[in-house]
């Protein structure tokens, strides 16, 4: 605690240092954990939040946007049933582990105990520099879950994990392997109950063993005021599928971060994002792919309604190894942009070192079309459903795409709530 | 049921006044056609009727039952039961045409006050009426008029019109693009609709679609104006000699 302050903290920063005092106490961990932890704050003390000078960050000053840091005096957290009836069901409520459960193929285990003997201390290891999300996420982490599906296992039912919180502070991490030609559905649940405002942290590293299938769904509804701070890191072994799925659905400042590597042959991620937007939100998505080996594919579509004065992000990069030829990865963002104050920006970035590959990217930006409005209004439908209606079939094509009734289903009843509440 | 009084409207774009001083009565149980040369109005009459913004009313008024509908938007208007079946039906991707029919039959339901159709019910409505049109299950599992081709779009324009039941239809050159097949199966669904309490509008440019359809009065719009009216006879003097005699006797 000897090193001075390079630079002056905000508001924020200083409540983020003052809440690590506060918490670093009964925060688990051995020797080494902490001292992990010690390292990641101090980073923060040093250098502060990101702000648009830092290029991962440039649409997100993070700095000047996080006003606030709630203190961690969390309440009572409401039981949510499942998005899909019948799924093993993990919960946590602010950052601490309350519910597991059994489903043959599926081993888990805490992470606090990881924490206490030490063995999770690699989760204390941030991504670069830049990695804000994963310093806030690993200096306050409290518990989380390891979840093993084993080789050859065909999960009937999805896994739920469900990150609840009730105001205040809550840090989860989740390290998740499927293994070996395995197949799994995952959803992710963010989700807070009352109005007292939240810093959520959430962190997720998965693996796909070669063959592995895996649909992993983030459904994130954070409360109007609360911070929502996401990242899931995955690698993707031979012939592994993954469809990754994100719904943000709520939240004040969200960024939600996704960074992959393709490192088997053959290997296929289709990244999926609806981002309804609306109040004076500020949604971030930010990708990094790496296409790191030969023959690996990957689509992006990401598509976006924005309302009222929020605003939104989607900074997506595909990085193409010298070697990884016959790469193929096609990226679209479309904007539904439904206010004058609202605003959404883009940005791909492909990084191609291989020469024999396919890569695309496209953006495109509109407002519903006066026709269909007026079609559906003169079949008595009025404007607020008949925009409803608009919106939904702009989301829909990618939510169908999943090809999976439950899960499209409770996807369009998100989608929908969602709009029922926020449809001007 | 439906009284036009000197009617003017304007296109809100450009403020090109289209409809001049339009006067028409059209009783329940009613059939009338309108007819008329090209660019004489007969569709912007049909928009104006259905509420569309892009015409602006500057004069006169619209009753339906005794009332004004001109600051009722098109929803509250086919709530009431006024429907027009459109020359040149959207197609609207990503939007069902089974949840935009259950959509919009309980939306005018709830507007109306009664309470929404159970799915079965809902089903065996729509399966009845398709099967009288002659509307294959396929079609309905399409998107929204995605795809049809233009005779498909206007069997799926009279399909809304039969489950929807309203009481005031306007029909906009339903006949346009109809092969004689086609002609027939719409024009026997129109006239299944015929009722005492109903009222049918037919905009067409020609007597074809009148002889399946059988209008009580005829009306010629010229100009914005409707410039003659009488029985079905007229429908048939027009067909023989053209418009201009119609045309030079009112001037």
């Amino acid at each position: 605690m000897s090193a001075q302050p390079q630079i002056k903290l905000t508001e924020a920063e200083n409540a983020l240092l003052m809440a690590y005092t506060e918490q670093v106490g009964d925060l688990p961990g051995n020797g080494d954990v902490l001292v992990a932890r010690d390292r990641l704050i101090t980073d923060i003390k040093t250098r502060g939040l990101p702000t648009r000078r830092i290029e991962a960050w440039h649409y997100t000053d993070l700095r000047n946007l996080l006003r606030q840091v709630p203190a961690n005096t969390n309440g009572d957290v409401k039981a949510l049933e499942p998005l899909i009836a019948g799924s093993a069901v993990f919960a946590l409520e602010n950052g601490k582990v309350v519910r597991t459960a059994k489903a043959e193929g599926v081993t888990a285990r805490g992470i606090a105990a990881m924490l206490e003997d030490g063995t999770g201390a690699f989760l204390m290891s941030p991504r670069g520099d830049d990695d804000a999300v994963g310093r806030i996420n690993g200096g306050f982490l409290r518990d989380g879950l390891e979840i093993a599906v084993a080789d050859g296992a065909a999960l009937a039912e999805p896994i739920e994990l469900q990150v609840l919180h009730s105001g205040g502070q809550s840090h989860a991490r989740f390290v998740v392997s499927v293994g070996a030609g395995a197949s799994a559905r995952i959803v992710e649940r963010q989700q807070g109950n009352g109005s007292a405002q939240a810093l959520v942290s959430s962190v997720s590293d998965l693996t796909l063993k070669a063959g592995a299938d895996v649909t992993w769904v983030i459904v994130q509804e954070q409360g109007v005021s609360d911070t929502h701070l996401g990242q899931i890191n995955f690698r993707l072994e031979k012939d592994a599928k993954l469809r990754l799925f994100i719904v943000n659905a709520g939240g004040k400042l969200v960024r939600q971060e996704v960074h992959g590597v393709t490192v088997g042959e053959g290997s296929d991620f289709t990244f999926r994002v609806v981002n309804l937007l609306g109040g004076e939100s500020h949604t971030d998505v930010t990708m990094t792919l790496g296409h790191d080996v030969p023959e690996t594919t990957s689509t992006e579509i990401v598509r976006n309604v924005v309302f009222d004065k929020a605003s939104g992000v989607f900074q997506g990069q595909i990085r193409v190894a010298p070697d990884a030829q016959k790469t193929d990865a096609r990226m679209a963002c479309n904007t539904l942009l439904l206010s004058e104050e609202g605003d959404f920006s883009t940005k791909p970035e492909l990084e191609i070192f291989a020469d024999d590959v396919q890569c695309a990217h496209g953006a495109t930006v509109a407002d519903i079309d006066r026709n269909h409005l007026y079609y559906l209004m003169a079949r008595g439908i009025p404007e607020k459903k008949a925009r409803a209606l608009l919106v939904q079939a702009f989301v829909a094509e990618v939510v169908e795409e999943l090809d999976d009734e439950p899960l499209v289903e409770a996807l369009e009843d998100v989608i929908e709530g969602w709009l029922e509440r926020h449809g001007n | 049921m439906l009284e036009i009084r000197n009617l003017h409207a304007r296109i809100a774009e450009d403020g090109t006044e289209i409809i001049r001083g339009l006067n028409l009565t059209v009783k329940a149980g009613e059939v009338a056609a309108i007819m008329g040369p090209n660019g004489s109005g007969k569709s912007t009459l049909s928009y104006i009727l259905s509420g569309r913004e892009d015409y602006e009313v500057t004069e006169g008024d619209i009753l339906y039952d005794g009332e004004s509908i001109l600051e009722l938007d098109p929803a509250e208007r086919a709530a009431k039961g006024i429907f027009l079946a459109f020359q040149y039906p959207v197609e609207i991707p990503g939007v069902a045409t089974m949840q935009f029919l259950k959509v919009a039959l309980n939306e005018q339901r709830k507007q109306r006050g009664e309470a929404e159709l159970t799915t079965p019910d809902f089903m065996k409505r729509v399966k009845d009426a398709a099967a009288h049109l002659k509307i294959a299950p396929e079609m309905l599992r399409r998107p929204l008029n995605v795809g049809f081709s233009g005779g498909e779009k206007k069997r799926a324009e009279i399909l809304q019109m039969a489950l929807l039941e309203p009481r005031l239809c306007i029909l906009d050159e339903t006949d346009s693009g109809l092969d004689i097949d086609a002609l027939k199966i719409v024009s026997d669904g129109v006239n299944a609709l015929r009722s005492p309490d109903r009222a049918v509008i037919v905009i067409t440019h020609y007597q074809r679609l009148l002889e399946h359809i059988v209008p009580d009065t005829v009306h010629v719009l010229y100009k914005g104006q409707i410039i003659k009216s009488g029985d079905k006879g007229l429908a048939l003097e027009l067909e023989a000699n053209g418009y201009a005699d119609v045309i030079e006797a009112a001037a």
